[in-house]
């Protein structure tokens, strides 16, 4: 459960600044935030889409995943941007290279899939967690799509479809009018070479299914 | 910050930025959702925390551009053009600093040529310019990039569309609530005011906000022009407290 502090005192709060305006992050976010794929030279760390070591606490799994347009066409210049808890239900909110998993990743097509248009992720399943509302929300990884044309960038989240039970009751994934719940839930599809799974999420920008995207 | 304690911010007002449909930026037509975002009204970890970046380890020339590429490929050579310095603090709506967050920045070359494999423009690759900088603010939210000021180029959204010169900043915040990419544009431009990427924003005083001011009293003699930009990221309102 969380409660907000009534026993702190308010602050005066003279100043209220705007929020900087966001801009698109352009055709060539790559070279900014996903080195490898354009064609750069690495720096020493990239924060990149293998989220969780070998050796980290937790069932290890894949994320494939498209973000398609209202053509249905793959944005190839995409970049997502993964926020998880661990398999324990807690944020790791000390970002470190020396960590054996990582609450942030960073994907962008062309890392680990030759598709057009598709990307990956290398993580762990993450646990449960709290919500203020209710019980706890089922296992879930918050998602941010930056790319050429969108001109903010977009929250969604990826549930999974073998947590049948979990998501039943899942306080957020309930808030969602059923019809589009299934535009959040990612499928199993196959196992890797090593025998972990892989999970499949297509994410659309417009149309019919159209992914639910979030503002909070 | 503790553990067990998170902060919830400011609403953000989707007014202030840019509409995801905007028609002056052709490729917003195909890649803006249809279906109003879905408001979540009860924050749970899962929105208000985020990364914290105060044990990562950059390099020393990560901020540096006008060497970071040369430091890369063992180049000798320095970069083509105005070498400027680019510095500002990151506050929160209540103007307060935000530190230890990451901000990362890429942009252009002189001649206005990004170095990506699918910039076909005909201005040449700088042989000792890679265009990409990151850093962490210090304790006072600043933050530091010296490079060089990058030029405009044309884009194939109308027949005569050009880019005003920019750098894309990239910054973090406390959480990923506070995520925010945004673009720097430099105080006079005259390429900024056709722009239709600018013109996504409807309201002149947020554009006004994107565009860095000359700071001459910082400017180094015989070294380089500085350029204040200050970012603002969303504010904290007050703390909660998670019981297990």
């Amino acid at each position: 459960m969380q409660q907000y502090n009534h026993r702190q005192p308010l602050e005066p709060e003279s100043v209220f600044l705007r929020e900087s305006p966001s801009q698109t992050a352009g055709p060539y976010v790559h070279i900014g935030l996903a080195l490898n794929v354009a064609g750069l030279p690495e720096r020493e760390h990239e924060i990149v889409n293998v989220m969780a070591r070998a050796d980290a606490d937790g069932p290890r799994m894949h994320i494939r995943g498209l973000v398609l347009d209202g053509n249905e066409v793959p944005v190839d210049d995409v970049l997502v941007e993964a926020w998880q808890a661990d398999a324990h239900g807690r944020y790791v909110t000390d970002f470190s290279f020396d960590n054996a998993f990582n609450s942030l990743g960073r994907a962008a097509p062309g890392m680990g899939v030759d598709q057009a248009g598709w990307w990956s992720f290398t993580t762990i399943k993450p646990g449960r967690l709290s919500h203020p509302d209710g019980p706890e929300m089922a296992p879930h990884i918050n998602l941010m799509i930056f790319a050429r044309g969108i001109n903010i960038h977009l929250h969604t989240r990826l549930y999974f479809d073998d947590e049948g039970e979990a998501n039943a009751v899942c306080p957020f994934l309930n808030r969602v009018p059923t019809e589009r719940r299934r535009t959040l839930i990612a499928s199993r599809v196959e196992d890797s070479e090593d025998g972990e799974p892989v999970y499949e999420f297509v994410i659309r920008l417009q149309g019919r299914d159209e992914t639910v995207f979030f503002d909070f | 910050m503790a553990a067990n304690e998170h902060t919830a911010f400011v609403m953000r007002d989707r007014n202030w930025h840019p509409p995801a449909y905007a028609p002056g930026y052709k490729t917003s037509v195909a890649r803006s959702p249809r279906q109003a975002l879905m408001a979540i009204q009860t924050p749970s970890a899962s929105e208000i925390t985020g990364p914290d970046f105060q044990s990562l380890a950059l390099g020393p020339y990560d901020n540096d551009l006008l060497n970071n590429y040369r430091e890369s490929t063992d180049r000798d050579g320095l970069p083509v053009g105005e070498r400027i310095q680019v510095y500002g603090r990151v506050i929160d709506q209540f103007g307060k600093p935000v530190p230890h967050t990451l901000v990362e920045m890429w942009q252009a070359n002189a001649g206005g040529r990004y170095r990506h494999k699918k910039d076909s423009y005909a201005a040449p690759l700088d042989p000792n310019f890679g265009g990409v900088g990151r850093t962490v603010t210090d304790e006072g939210g600043w933050y530091r990039f010296r490079t060089i000021k990058p030029g405009p180029y044309p884009w194939p959204n109308d027949p005569n569309s050009w880019r005003p010169a920019h750098i894309h900043i990239s910054v973090m915040g406390p959480s990923i609530s506070t995520r925010l990419i945004t673009q720097l544009y430099f105080e006079g431009d005259p390429l900024i005011p056709f722009c239709p990427i600018v013109n996504t924003i409807r309201d002149a005083d947020a554009i006004e906000t994107l565009t860095s001011r000359l700071d001459m009293a910082r400017s180094r003699s015989f070294d380089c022009l500085v350029y204040r930009f200050d970012i603002v990221t969303r504010g904290a309102l007050q703390t909660f407290f998670e019981n297990f």
